[in-house]
């Protein structure tokens, strides 16, 4: 069964506790997700989100759904005006809620089809400007009532951020178990993990095709690095990447066509880029140094990771070659860049006295800000909206996935029990 | 060294290895309906048994392992008398193949340390040419710190996760 935690007051620490949806789904309950949410933003938009009408003849709930995501971005603080549904069809008393202290009040309703489908209808509204913020009806059965919450809880997030919400996608992960390992894809609460491989030998660096239906990875299952590409749907697995030597750090090009990946068989760990069916490999760049971990920015840049200058930093250079730019300057270890889908940011890892941290670096101004104060933070990546960060770090000798607003202060933490989670990564958002 | 049984054993090890090559695709276990469309597949791994002189702990071949110090790609002298006898080794079995697994201690970015266990491997390998094994016979690759022999963190502990493993055909 589904639980979310009740409304809590602002600013306080609260807890988030996701259990396991279906006992038919054990199979995958053993790795799921819990998420606690270990910071919130300053001043938090109180909404109103009661049951919609008709969802008790649900099997299970969707506005439970769209409440714990809203409330787990740290956005969001929940007001409860009690246990009944306000009509959809009318427009409910905007300054008796308004009084009760929130800003938003959303209301729906579930049409049945007469097929056993569901039409959900619903309305949010404004209540200091007393306006309708808008409308929508989704086509629904009642087995997709996570999906459905996501859409609704992107719908708000978006009519009262302005920016597009981020309930709808998934994250990549490995766990590890003892000595197997497993490639695993979940929705971004944590829920519905599914494992798309399972290995006796390590995987690292997964990346989201921008399509969302594949994964690059790297696979020790031969006894040495090799990238491979995955389509999760059919289990279809590609190599696309096994020169002699090491072969990894797979990044996507913005339009999926293309991989970055670092090969060894020229001798150093040197940047190459080759056609998404492993054709086609060309240099990207050279240097007498390491150079790996690319990441591929909207606007065509390659950002990555060098030794050339002596310590491990921040560099750029554009897909179609040229000269590299150093972008990093402070410290003397900065690995693992990752910029926002805006390219306004540049997501890192940076060691700061003996502790590896995530920061974030604004392009335009060179402001580098750290936004975790913990100590072994690995594999940053943005959410689609750029709002989040999701990083691998460690807690309690164990490896455990964190989320950062890129303004610091939302923080949130997903564990598996009794097991490691790492290599953490962001998926596209898919409309 | 016992070497009498050496060519018979290699040449049923090199055929079971060819027969048993990298699979591409994975075979699909099952359809998990309700988990968010993805299907399992499960990775397969190499097998292969060792030949009697490369495993007997009385021959110095058994030993495989060459240790580093913290940042550094150099092998050390007392490492020296291992890399000689493989480097015979290989001269004298043309035919042998050796995969050389650079690893690291867990500090730092998983991609950085592939790429610096990736000059341990390849320090090794530079070590066996010149002492005659040929280009052919060797692959140097990195396993970073993914396969720790010891996961203390401490400096005990990254000492021994600081090394080169030597693997011969039949082991990869």
């Amino acid at each position: 069964m589904f639980r979310a935690s009740v409304v809590t007051p602002m600013l306080a620490t609260f807890r988030l506790l996701i259990l396991a949806a279906l006992a038919s789904l054990s199979l995958t309950a053993h790795a799921q997700l819990s998420i606690e949410i270990v910071g919130a933003g300053a001043s938090r938009y109180p909404v109103v989100i009661p049951i919609f009408e008709n969802e008790s003849q649900l099997p299970r709930g969707v506005t439970d759904v769209v409440r714990a995501d809203l409330e787990r971005s740290g956005l969001f603080s929940l007001v409860s005006i009690g246990p009944q549904a306000l009509p959809e069809s009318a427009v409910p008393d905007l300054a008796g809620i308004r009084s009760r202290g929130a800003d938003a009040v959303l209301t729906g309703s579930f049409v049945p089809q007469g097929d056993g489908r569901y039409q959900v209808r619903f309305r949010l509204f404004d209540t200091q400007k007393q306006v309708e913020l808008g409308a929508m009806a989704l086509p629904m059965a009642p087995a997709q009532n996570r999906a459905v919450g996501h859409r609704i809880a992107d719908f708000v997030y978006e009519k009262l951020t302005g920016q597009p919400g981020y309930f709808s996608t998934r994250i990549a992960y490995v766990v590890k178990s003892g000595s197997s390992y497993e490639l695993q894809v979940a929705d971004a609460d944590g829920m519905n993990a599914a494992t798309a491989l399972r290995s006796r030998e390590p995987i690292i660096s997964p990346a989201w095709s921008p399509d969302g239906q594949r994964l690059a990875y790297v696979s020790f299952e031969q006894k040495k690095p090799i990238v491979y590409v995955h389509t999760l749907a059919t289990g279809q697995r590609r190599v696309v990447a096994n020169f002699k030597g090491s072969n990894s750090a797979p990044a996507w090009s913005p339009d999926g066509s293309q991989l970055a990946v670092v090969l060894t068989k020229d001798g150093l760990s040197q940047l190459y880029a080759l056609n998404a069916d492993g054709s086609g490999v060309r240099r990207l760049a050279s240097s007498s140094g390491i150079d790996t971990e690319p990441a591929w920015a909207a606007d065509g840049n390659i950002y990555f990771t060098s030794d050339r200058g002596g310590s491990p930093q921040i560099y750029r250079v554009s897909a179609g070659g040229g000269t590299a730019q150093r972008v990093t300057f402070d410290g003397g270890y900065n690995v693992t860049p990752r910029p926002s889908p805006d390219g306004r940011q540049l997501a890192f890892i940076t060691r700061n006295n003996g502790r590896f941290q995530v920061a974030v670096l604004d392009i335009a101004s060179k402001q580098t800000t750290i936004l975790t104060d913990s100590a072994r933070d690995e594999s940053p990546s943005f959410a689609p909206n750029g709002r989040m960060i999701l990083y691998a770090t460690e807690s309690g000798g164990r490896g455990v996935l964190s989320a950062v607003s890129s303004d610091g202060r939302v923080k949130q933490r997903l564990t598996v029990q009794a097991a490691d989670v790492r290599e953490p990564a962001w998926g596209p958002q898919v409309r | 060294m016992k070497k009498l049984a050496l060519p018979i054993l290699l040449s049923a090890l090199l055929a079971a290895c060819s027969s048993t090559g990298p699979e591409a695709t994975g075979a699909k276990v099952e359809d998990r309906s309700g988990g968010a469309g993805v299907t399992t597949v499960t990775a397969g791994s190499p097998s292969g048994s060792g030949i009697a002189a490369l495993t007997d702990p009385n021959n110095i071949l058994s030993k495989r392992s060459v240790f580093f110090d913290f940042d550094s790609f150099v092998i050390k002298s007392e490492a020296k008398p291992l890399v000689e006898a493989h480097a015979r080794f290989l001269v004298q079995n043309p035919q042998m193949k050796m995969l050389i697994q650079g690893n690291t201690d867990e500090r730092g970015s998983r991609e950085y340390n592939l790429a610096l266990g990736q000059k341990r491997a390849d320090a090794v390998k530079q070590a066996l040419l010149l002492l005659g094994a040929k280009e052919t016979q060797l692959e140097s690759v990195s396993l970073g710190e993914e396969k720790p022999r010891c996961e203390e963190a401490s400096e005990a502990c990254f000492a021994q996760n600081r090394r080169g493993d030597m693997l011969y055909s039949g082991e990869f």
